[in-house]
């Protein structure tokens, strides 16, 4: 399951269309690491609306995601997560520490148009 | 008082990233047909989804087993992952936040245990684990 | 000797004969069912039971619960009564009918139904004896089986009750957009604690909030569980994009917070509802205008 990610002016969409795999997520990090770079975006968004859980192997995934986009010199935020989900990422013990979060694309893009 | 099984078990092999899903996806659609709200749901799938990965990762293959109970009206869902990998040398220490002989988060043993509202594990060294737990509906 | 021979006899006679006895008497209060059903609804009326009924409505159930009492002496099953002991109960705890009403009822079917055999085998004592061994464990198994299915939709319908109130309890105010406010008053219990959280997380969804005000001035304690509870939930809002600020922490709910490791510093806690409101419109970009400096304007 491949995730489509597209360019949009200075930022990258990731939009998860369906549940993913280890492998899938693996894939979609490398993808965003790699691309960031070569399209010298400022920002990058992963839209997880679709994902119905978010365990560990997933949080630790998109923390990676972040921390490895930040040394390349961009912003990475979160948006989507279903209420259940956060509360069962919670339970679980997962915070997402130190990643930004947003409620929807519409937001996360406000979110990153605001730090400019 | 045990509890009975409602219905047929469900057996979903555990031996690649995609039976992760598969397994994970069987329990939220059980509960789901039990009438569990979806913050349940949402819960026990989390649950099925750590200790399957927990079976790929550490015991190569395995089995995660899907049971719908009934303990005197109250509907319950009961989840056991089974394997005959290589065990847990100290258990205290495996349910320890944070502990993960991989590199992980350790959150996967420790975090069901919170997520669920019954956790056993049984475990012998050289022998395979085995990881049973319940949820009740309010 | 003799005696235990005897006594071995009357097992397996008893054994074998219970089913056809019980055969018997079904077809017997098959045969009396009108005159039966009419004396039974009389005295359930004269001992002022199901008061909250009407006569006919009586007659009616007591037809249905009649023919649901013969089927089960009959079948030797009680699926059938159980469910329609769940299905009247559902109808008539509305109504306030109450546990002893219920209970009395199926109690006063079973005396009719002996009376009437009494006088049936009044002149064969021994015959009269064996078919109230028959019939005497299935009464009152079908007795258990009313009341404890009325007990257990009782309960249901007052848990839902229950649920019903606290989700009242905990109302999500809009108070503009993109703020909700969460006065929470009274003891949290765990599930309580519970339906906060999916009621708050659910509401920063479909209200697209940024900001979340918690206010638990008029909560007088927490324990433990239930402010880890807390802490998870302002953590989930922050998963979705939202900053949670607390406010009205009392000096013992904040201790109970230091207790299981909570960071106050690294959470939002504003004295009151108004401070907390005031930094809930900064964080959002309103300029909050300080209220003497409104009444200085001209108009
Ligand atoms: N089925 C299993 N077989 C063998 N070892 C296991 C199994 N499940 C868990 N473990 C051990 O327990 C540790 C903690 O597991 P867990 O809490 O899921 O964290 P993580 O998987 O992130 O390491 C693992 O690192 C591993 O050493
Ligand atoms: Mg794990």
């Amino acid at each position: 399951m491949q995730v489509p990610i597209l360019k949009q002016g200075a930022y990258l969409i990731a939009t998860v269309q369906s549940a993913l795999t280890d492998e899938d997520l693996k894939q979609l990090r490398d993808a965003l690491v790699g691309q960031v770079s070569k399209v010298r975006a400022r920002g990058v968004i992963v839209d997880v609306t679709a994902l119905d859980v978010i365990d560990s192997f997933a949080t630790r995934t998109l923390r990676d995601v972040a921390h490895m986009i930040r040394l390349r010199g961009a912003e990475t935020v979160i948006v989507g997560i279903q209420p259940e989900v956060a509360f069962s990422m919670v339970k679980l013990g997962l915070t997402l520490a130190g990643v930004s979060t947003s409620l929807d694309l519409e937001e996360g893009l406000a979110y990153l148009n605001r730090k400019g | 008082m045990g509890s009975a099984l409602i219905g047929d078990e469900i057996r979903v092999s555990i031996d690649c990233d995609a039976a992760i899903v598969t397994a994970r996806q069987k329990g939220r659609a059980l509960a789901s047909q039990c009438g569990f709200p979806s913050t349940d749901l949402a819960v026990i799938a989390t649950a099925i989804s750590e200790l399957a990965r927990n079976i790929v990762r550490y015991a190569v293959h395995g089995e995660i087993i899907l049971r719908l109970l009934d303990d005197n009206g109250k509907r319950g869902v009961e989840v056991v992952a089974v394997d005959e990998g290589p065990g847990i040398p100290d258990l205290a220490l495996a349910m320890q936040d944070g502990y993960s002989t991989s590199g992980g988060l350790g959150l996967g043993l420790p975090g069901t245990r919170r997520l669920m509202d019954e956790f056993e594990i049984v475990s012998d060294f050289g022998k395979g684990t085995t990881v049973t737990v319940r949820r009740w509906k309010r | 000797m003799s005696n235990t021979q005897e006594l071995a006899t009357a097992t397996e006679a008893r054994l074998e004969t219970t089913a056809s006895r019980l055969r018997e008497l079904v077809s017997h209060l098959r045969q009396q069912r009108a005159q039966l059903r009419e004396e039974w609804a009389r005295l359930i009326t004269e001992a002022k039971l199901l008061t909250a009924m009407t006569k006919e409505e009586i007659f009616a159930e007591a037809t249905s619960v009649y023919d649901n009492y013969v089927e089960a002496l009959e079948t030797g099953t009680y699926e059938a009564l159980q469910a329609y002991a769940r299905n009247l109960s559902e109808r008539v705890i509305p109504r306030g009918v109450e546990t002893h009403e219920v209970v009395g009822i199926v109690l006063l079917l079973r005396d009719v139904l002996a009376r009437s055999l009494f006088a049936k085998y009044r002149e064969d004592f021994n015959k009269l004896n064996r078919i109230l061994d028959a019939y005497e464990p299935a009464a009152n198994r079908i007795a258990a089986t009313v009341a404890v299915g009325f007990v257990q939709e009782r309960e249901r319908i007052i848990r839902e009750q229950q649920e019903a109130i606290r989700e009242l309890s905990t109302p999500v105010l809009q108070v503009r957009e993109r703020l909700l406010i969460l006065p929470i008053i009274g003891v949290i219990d765990p599930q309580r604690a519970r339906q906060l959280t999916e009621q708050l997380l659910r509401g920063i969804r479909t209200n697209r909030a940024k900001v979340v005000v918690l206010d638990i001035t008029g909560v007088p304690y927490i324990d433990s569980p239930v402010a880890n509870h807390l802490v998870q939930t302002v953590e989930a809002a922050r998963l979705l994009g939202a900053i949670v600020i607390v406010t009205g922490l009392s000096p013992e709910i904040a201790q109970t917070l230091v207790n299981i490791g909570v960071d106050l510093g690294k959470m939002n806690t504003v004295g009151d509802l108004q401070g907390g409101i005031e930094e809930a419109e900064r964080l959002l970009g309103y300029k909050v205008v300080p209220v003497s400096e409104t009444a200085a304007q001209p108009a």
